[in-house]
C-alpha cells in the first residue's frame, strides 16, 4: 500500500515535471505549426544558465528565473531571425530547428563539460514532509513544490489564453492563421510571443527538473523525447491534453519501474502505439 | 572542460583523418611496417562520458610516458567512442578494426561491451585486443577469447574484502542492492554477497535498476525499513541522482559501495549534499589517497598531464593506463614486431609481470589478472574534500576469489538471481 501511494505520487510530480516541458512545445507547434525539435536543447540550455546564476548568487529562485528569462530570449531571437524566414515551410523549420539542438549540446558540452551539476533548492523545499493521513511516510518536499508549481503554470497557461487578448489571439491563430492576420492582427508579434514563452517554459523546466534530478549532457534529447511522446499522446497543440499525456506517461514509467524494472521502459512506447493506432490526434487534440 | 569538447572533436576529427590514412595506406603499404596503429575505444558518449574521458587520459597518459614509441616503432592512436552499449561497442570496433585497420585495440569501458568485444575479438584472431576497464567477470571466465587480455581486475575481484568488513566491523545483517542491470553490477553484487553471506549477513532484496535511469524514487519506495544498510552499485550521474533522491526522501541508512559509487567523479560532484557519504566503505583496484610513493608518482603524473582533469585518477584512467602500459611492455619485449597474426606479441603479453602504481600485477591462463584490492572508506580530506582512505589492501586477488576453480564455475555466472540468500 505504502509502495503503491508513493509510486503513484512519483509518477504525478514525475508528470508535473513532463508537463512543464511539454507545455511549451505543443503550444508551439498548435500555434506555428512549427516542431522545434531543439525543445530539449533549451531545456538543457536553462537548465545550465540556471545553475550558474544560482550557483554565483546563491539563491536558487533567481536560478529559476534566470533559465527561464535565458531562453525566452533565445526563443525569441530564434523566431525573429531564423523561424521568420522560413514561413510555412514545415519541413524546412524542423529540420534547422535539428541542426540548432546538435549546435546547442556541442556547445554546452564545450562550456560546461560532461559533469553531472546539481542544484541546492532552498532549505524550505530541499528534505522530506510527512505525508498526512499516514503512519510515518515521508516524501521529498521538493517534489510536492513541483507538482504545485506546475499545477499553478496550467492554471496561468490556460488563463494566458483563455482570458488575455493575446491568448484570445494565440487561439484564434491555432484555428485560422490567414483569418487572424485577415482581421488587422499582428501575426508575427503573436508568433514571436508565443515562441517566447514557449521557450521560457523549457528553460523554466530545464531548471525545476534539473533540481528534481540533475544535470548532464544527453537530457536534451531525453526530455525532447519525453515531450513529443507526450504530445503525441495527449495532442498535438492542446495543453490540456499535453497535461493529461504528461500525467499517464509520468504515472506510467513510475509504474513500470516499480513493478517490473525490466520492462518499465516499454509500457511508455505501448501507450505511444495505442494512441496511435486508436487515436491517431492525441487524446485531447483534433482532426487537422 | 574546454579539454571535454576537443576529446569529441578530435574523436571525429580522428575518424576523418583515419578514414583518409586508410585510403591512402592501400597505395602505400610500407607506411604501415614503421609505425603502430593503436584503437582507443571508450565511452565518449552517454551516462558514462566523463568516465570515458577519464579512461582515454589514461592510456594516453601510459603512450606519453613512452614517447608514443614501442619496440622501436611510432605509436599511433586512434580513438573511438561508444555508449556503453554492446552494440555501439562493437560498431566503434568494427571500424577501428576493419576500417582504420588498427593493430592492437584498447576498450571498451563498460561490462556489457566486454562480453561483447570478447566474442568480436574471436572473429578477429590477428588482432590483439587489451581490455580498457569492462569488469564483467565472465568476459574472462567463461569461454574466453585467446586473442583478449584483461590486465585490469574484474567486477568480482574488486569487491574482495567488502563483503567480510561490512558484515563483520560494521555489523551489517541485512542489506538490500540498488544496481544497474547489466553485467558488470551483477559481477560486483556477485562479489560482495560471496563474503557477505559467507559471513552471515543476508541481502532481502535486489533492486536492478536501466542505465542512464534519473528517476529512482520508485525504487527507493520499495526499501524496506527493516534493513541495516543499502549496497549500492551504480556509476557516474546514476549514482549522484540516487544519493540526492534517497537523502531528499529522508532515507538515513547508511552505505555500502559498490567500486565505481564513490570514484572520484562522483566525490567530486558538484552540490553540497555529500556528509551522507562519510563511513561509506568500499573496494576496487584503486584508492585515491594510498601512501605509496609509486601511487602518488602516478597521480602526480596524471595530475600534470591533464591539469583540466579529475582531481585524482579515476579507477577508469588505472585500467587503461595498465593497459597502456602492458602494451607497451609487450611490445618492447618483442621489439616491435608484429608479424605471424601477432603471435609473438601475445606470447609476451601473457607471461608479462608489471610493477604498477597498484602493486604487482600478473596474468592468469585466461588472460585475467591478479592484482591486489583496495578495501577503503570515506573520509573527509583537505580543502573539504571527500576521499577514499585506504583499510587494508587485500593482496593478490585471483578471478576466483581464492577459491578452487570448479567450485567456484559451479556458482554458476552472476545474474540478477544468482547468488542468493535472502
Amino acid at each position: 500500500m505504502k509502495q503503491f501511494i508513493l509510486t503513484t505520487l512519483n509518477g504525478l510530480t514525475l508528470g508535473a515535471l513532463y508537463f512543464l516541458v511539454a507545455s511549451g512545445f505543443t503550444l508551439v507547434f498548435g500555434l506555428m505549426r512549427n516542431v522545434n525539435l531543439a525543445h530539449g536543447a533549451l531545456y538543457l540550455l536553462g537548465a545550465y544558465v540556471g545553475w550558474t546564476v544560482a550557483d554565483k548568487v546563491e539563491y536558487w529562485l533567481l536560478g529559476v528565473a534566470a533559465g527561464f528569462a535565458a531562453t525566452a530570449v533565445l526563443g525569441l531571437g530564434l523566431q525573429l531571425l531564423i523561424f521568420r524566414r522560413m514561413e510555412g515551410q514545415d519541413l524546412r523549420q524542423t529540420m534547422v530547428t535539428i541542426g540548432i539542438s546538435i549546435v546547442l549540446a556541442d556547445l554546452m558540452l564545450w562550456f560546461w563539460g560532461g559533469e553531472t551539476y546539481q542544484f541546492t533548492p532552498p532549505e524550505v523545499i530541499d528534505g522530506s514532509l510527512l505525508l498526512p493521513f499516514t503512519p510515518n511516510w515521508r516524501y521529498p518536499s521538493y517534489r510536492i513544490a513541483l507538482l504545485v508549481a506546475a499545477a499553478a503554470i496550467g492554471v496561468g497557461l490556460w488563463l494566458f489564453l483563455n482570458r488575455t487578448k493575446v491568448g484570445m489571439m494565440i487561439r484564434a491563430g491555432v484555428d485560422d492563421r490567414a483569418m487572424l492576420a485577415a482581421s488587422g492582427v499582428n501575426v508575427q508579434r503573436v508568433f514571436a510571443i508565443t515562441f517566447m514563452v514557449g521557450a521560457g517554459l523549457a528553460g523554466f523546466a530545464g531548471v525545476v527538473g534539473g533540481t528534481a534530478l540533475s544535470i548532464a549532457p544527453g537530457e536534451d534529447v531525453r526530455y525532447l523525447l519525453a515531450s513529443l511522446i507526450v504530445v503525441i499522446v495527449g495532442g498535438l497543440g492542446s495543453i490540456t491534453g499535453a497535461a493529461v499525456g504528461a500525467l499517464i506517461i509520468g504515472l506510467a514509467e513510475q509504474y513500470g519501474l516499480a513493478y517490473s524494472p525490466t520492462y518499465g521502459a516499454v509500457y511508455t512506447f505501448l501507450i505511444l502505439v495505442a494512441a496511435l493506432a486508436l487515436r491517431p490526434q492525441g487524446l485531447m487534440g483534433r482532426r487537422a | 572542460m574546454v579539454r571535454s569538447i576537443w576529446g569529441v572533436r578530435s574523436v571525429r576529427g580522428a575518424f576523418l583523418a583515419a578514414t583518409m590514412l586508410a585510403g591512402l595506406s592501400i597505395a602505400a603499404p610500407a607506411q604501415a611496417a614503421d609505425s603502430i596503429k593503436v584503437g582507443g575505444l571508450a565511452t565518449l558518449e552517454g551516462a558514462f562520458t566523463v568516465l570515458g574521458q577519464d579512461g582515454l587520459r589514461g592510456l594516453e597518459l601510459a603512450l606519453k610516458e613512452a614517447n608514443y614509441t614501442a619496440g622501436g616503432k611510432k605509436i599511433e592512436l586512434v580513438k573511438g567512442s561508444s555508449d556503453a552499449t554492446p552494440d555501439s561497442a562493437i560498431r566503434a570496433a568494427r571500424k577501428l578494426v576493419e576500417q582504420d585497420k588498427v593493430d592492437i585495440l584498447v576498450g571498451p569501458l563498460s561490462g556489457d561491451e566486454g562480453v561483447a568485444m570478447r566474442d568480436f575479438a574471436k572473429t578477429h584472431p590477428n588482432v590483439t585486443f587489451i581490455n580498457g576497464s569492462s569488469a564483467a567477470q565472465d568476459t574472462t571466465l567463461r569461454n574466453p577469447a585467446p586473442n583478449f587480455y584483461r590486465f585490469n581486475t574484474d567486477g568480482v575481484q574488486w569487491a574482495a574484502g567488502l563483503g567480510d568488513y561490512s558484515a563483520k566491523t560494521k555489523g551489517y545483517k541485512r542489506v538490500v542492492t540498488v544496481a544497474e542491470d547489466y553485467g558488470f553490477p551483477y559481477s560486483q553484487v556477485m562479489g560482495f554477497m560471496l563474503e557477505f553471506c559467507k559471513a552471515g549477513g543476508k541481502v532481502a532484496d535486489k533492486f536492478w535498476v536501466p542505465i542512464g535511469n534519473k528517476d529512482f524514487s520508485s525504487i527507493i519506495a520499495k526499501i524496506p525499513d527493516n534493513i541495516n544498510a543499502i549496497y549500492v552499485a551504480l556509476g557516474g550521474a546514476d549514482a549522484t541522482n540516487f544519493l540526492t533522491q534517497y537523502e531528499q526522501s529522508g532515507g538515513d541508512k547508511p552505505m555500502i559501495a559498490g567500486s565505481i559509487t564513490v570514484d572520484q567523479t562522483v566525490l567530486g560532484a558538484k552540490g553540497k549534499r555529500r556528509s551522507y557519504l562519510i563511513g561509506t566503505p568500499s573496494a576496487g583496484p584503486i584508492a585515491d589517497t594510498w601512501d605509496d610513493a609509486k601511487w602518488k608518482q602516478f597521480v602526480a603524473d596524471y595530475k600534470k598531464a591533464f591539469p583540466d582533469g579529475l582531481p585524482s585518477p579515476s579507477l577508469f584512467a588505472h585500467a587503461y593506463y595498465l593497459a597502456g602500459k602492458a602494451m607497451v611492455a609487450g611490445l618492447n619485449e618483442v621489439k616491435g614486431d608484429l608479424g605471424d597474426g601477432e603471435k609473438k606479441f601475445q606470447a609476451a603479453l601473457a607471461k608479462l609481470t608489471m610493477d604498477t602504481p597498484t602493486g604487482k600485477v600478473s596474468l592468469d591462463k585466461n588472460r585475467q589478472a591478479v592484482a591486489d584490492i583496495f578495501l577503503t572508506e570515506v573520509v573527509e580530506g583537505p580543502n573539504n574534500t571527500l576521499m577514499n582512505k585506504v583499510v587494508k589492501v587485500i593482496p593478490q586477488v585471483n578471478q576466483t576469489m581464492g577459491m578452487d576453480e570448479a567450485e567456484f564455475l559451479k556458482l554458476g555466472p552472476a545474474s540478477r538471481d544468482n547468488p542468493e540468500c535472502r
